[in-house]
């Protein structure tokens, strides 16, 4: 053992130095920030009479294949492209890794495809190859997950984090006739998105007079597992026993907690809502357990991106502000500020509509 | 066991094969045929896809085998001491975690990036101590230390990305040679292939290295120390592994806490594929290296021509049973054949 430590004394001795004299001059974060040169790309004019090209190569990369929200979001994609008679590709990771999208990028550009739908799982580790794609003609949508904004043409945003964190104030209000304990059932304590929304979920329970005699108790996290939503809501009902409502921002942590309540006797005494498939919610809403949910529909957001891609590569629109397309069925969009399109609000799912969807 | 595969792939110790039986001679030069094998992928694809031959594509190719290549040359000595580091991928992971977070709390870059390789060394050092120093089973060590080093860049990061690295840093790694298809990263990957193939195959060390693996009681009453060795030599695996970790961040402009999760896999894959021997003792780099273009040359071409992910994932692990396999299976035709031999000549 002394062995080891006697050979390690003179390396940490030349570390130390070195670190010493490179400690003098240096790149530090603060002196860096010369960083963006390439920003908004929306050169040229937009038509927006011109058609749609025919034929045209549009290839969809989401996070992860074979994750059951992903596909029906490109499912979406397909449909379109089918629309429009372009060629539809697939291709994706199997794992959601933050790098690992990237040789799929730099194989599209060297398939020349004409547009890259993508839902980043990494704003910036793919940004420089979907630059590439852009200087190669490409034009890249993001849909799900945004990129950094200058390594994309637009970004297809589901709902606005306002729209959403509303939507869950307003559906727990409304069925727990506007006071009582509530409780958050979440996915883990560092998603961005679920963070977001129960922000907004509690600025409105603080700000809007109609929400004041509703009371926040606490927010337990799920980690998107299953059996670890299963055992949460579990222990937030014995630890409440005059809890009012569970709100779970999360597709994995309402069908759990919705699982766990249908079978208990908090059944009927206990309102749940939150973020929810119909598919995996449709036999709690039909037995009475929950009543409301919302979700936006996953196959619209990949049909609107095959479409804003098919609209930038036809010329339609450059990316700017203000500039309009139509998007088949769901009709005319206007791009926002930062090359972003709002989807719409959330839809509300009860036992009268949800018989309509399948996702 | 180990004595049991002597003529497996052949390093500098094993006996060379004493008759011409075409099995045996291939036998021998695993390299051979693995270098022979890659060549042949190279023009195959080249021909049958016109996107494979473009100097982007070739650019994309070596980023992307980058650091499997990287890693697994302290891999390939370290199998041969007949010792195994799964810990190097979570090295490469938190030491992108700590530039990260050093950057963000603003440490210069140049002082960042030697911190970052000094302490991949210590951790290194922690699994060259429990094993070396205290005798403990790498494998169930360095599985530890994988856990426990993905643990603590998850602590130090959380699923934080940080990105804003220097341009001048990030597009050197991305970058290629003048206007050359060159990556810049290939020049230090082929400096540092080559002193480690010298050190391997052509010094005193190598020997020593290839003694231990083969048999570390003969090694140790031969007067070579080899626990020695093998500190030391994870000591080089955790820098290299962090140097890798820079370069991932830098070319990835992200450093994060799971960078790299997965890879130890791909380099173990890659050095056995390469043609040395699980058990020690036996090996060339060359035959390492060729792998691992092998492995990632099949994967950029069938990406190019659509195979889907699950397939490819099939066909690397056919080729690796094959791999695995195949020296076994040929050593029990061969000593059939001789025992056959044996009996008509009695």
């Amino acid at each position: 053992m002394s062995r080891f430590s006697r050979r390690l004394a003179p390396l940490a001795g030349v570390a130390a130095l070195s670190l010493v004299l490179t400690a003098c001059v240096g790149t530090t974060q603060d002196s860096a920030s010369d960083s963006s040169d390439s920003g908004s790309r929306a050169t040229g004019t937009a038509n927006p009479d011109a058609p749609i090209t025919e034929g045209l190569k549009v290839a969809f990369l989401p996070k992860q294949l074979n994750n059951p929200y992903s596909d029906i979001e490109v499912a979406g994609g397909e449909t379109a492209v089918g629309e429009f008679g372009g060629e539809y590709k697939l291709v994706g990771p199997n794992d959601a890794s933050a790098s690992s999208q990237v040789s799929y990028i730099n194989t599209l550009i060297q398939q020349n495809q004409d547009v890259i739908g993508i839902a980043a799982n990494d704003p910036n580790a793919v940004c420089p190859s979907l630059n590439q794609a852009r200087d190669a003609g490409i034009k890249v949508v993001t849909f799900d997950s945004d990129a950094s904004k200058d390594c994309r043409d637009l970004f297809i945003n589901q709902a606005t984090t306002e729209g959403v964190g509303e939507a869950l104030a307003k559906m727990t209000s409304d069925q727990i006739g506007g006071s009582g304990k509530i409780a958050i059932l979440s996915a883990t304590p560092n998603a961005t998105n679920q963070n977001a929304w129960i922000e907004v979920l509690k600025e409105q329970l603080a700000s809007n007079p109609e929400y004041a005699n509703i009371e926040l108790v606490t927010t337990v996290y799920g980690n998107d597992d299953d059996q670890k939503s299963f055992q949460e809501t579990q222990g937030l009902l014995q630890t409440y026993p005059d809890l009012k409502a569970i709100v779970s921002p999360t597709t994995v942590g309402i069908a759990a907690a919705a699982r766990y309540i249908s079978s208990s006797s908090y059944k009927d005494n206990i309102v749940l809502t939150g973020l929810g498939t119909p598919n995996q919610m449709r036999e709690y809403v039909k037995d009475g357990t929950v009543k409301q949910f919302a979700l936006w529909d996953p196959t619209d957001i990949g049909y609107l991106a095959a479409y804003a891609g098919a609209a930038l590569a036809s010329g339609q629109i450059t990316g700017a502000e203000g500039e309009t397309f139509t998007a088949g069925e769901l009709g005319e969009y206007t791009i926002g500020a930062d090359g972003e399109l709002v989807l719409g609000p959330p839809t509300v799912f009860d036992a009268a509509n949800i018989d309509q969807y399948d996702f | 066991m180990s004595s049991d595969l002597a003529t497996a792939p052949a390093g500098p110790t094993a006996p060379a094969p004493q008759s011409g039986s075409r099995w045996r001679e291939l036998l021998a030069n695993w390299d051979t045929a693995i270098i022979t094998l890659t060549v042949l992928v190279l023009i195959g694809a080249s021909i049958t896809n016109p996107d494979f031959g473009s100097s982007t594509n070739f650019t994309f190719l070596v980023l992307d085998l980058a650091p499997i290549f990287l890693i697994a040359l302290p891999m390939t000595l370290i199998i041969v001491t007949g010792e195994i580091d799964l810990s190097v991928a979570s090295t490469l992971g938190l030491s992108g975690a700590a530039m990260g977070w050093m950057w963000n709390n603003g440490f210069t870059i140049e002082m960042i990036v030697p911190m970052c390789i000094l302490l991949g060394a210590l951790l290194g050092a922690l699994n060259g101590f429990l094993v070396a120093g205290l005798g403990l089973p790498s494998l169930a060590v360095t599985i530890g230390t994988l856990a426990l080093f993905r643990g603590l860049a998850f602590v130090l990061l959380g699923d934080q990305a940080v990105s804003n690295f220097p341009r001048a840093y990030t597009s050197w790694v991305t970058g290629t040679v003048g206007d050359t298809p060159i990556p810049n990263l290939a020049i230090p990957l082929v400096i540092l292939a080559v002193v480690f193939g010298v050190i391997l195959q052509s010094t005193a060390l190598g020997r020593n290295i290839y003694a231990t693996g083969a048999s570390a009681t003969a090694a140790k009453f031969a007067g070579i120390d080899g626990n020695r060795i093998k500190f030391w030599l994870y000591v080089v695996a955790g820098a290299v592994a962090a140097l890798a970790g820079v370069l991932w961040s830098l070319r990835y402009s992200s450093a994060r806490a799971d960078n790299g999760s997965g890879l130890e896999l791909s380099v173990v894959a890659a050095v056995l594929l390469g043609g040395v021997s699980i058990f020690g003792g036996k090996g060339r780099l060359l035959g390492v290296l060729a792998a691992v273009v092998l492995l990632a040359t099949l994967q950029n071409a069938l990406r190019l021509e659509d195979i889907s992910n699950e397939a490819l994932t099939v066909v690397t692990g056919v080729l690796l049973i094959v791999a695995v396999l195949l020296p076994n299976v040929l050593k029990i035709v061969r000593t059939s054949s001789q025992r056959r031999k044996a009996i008509r000549a009695l």
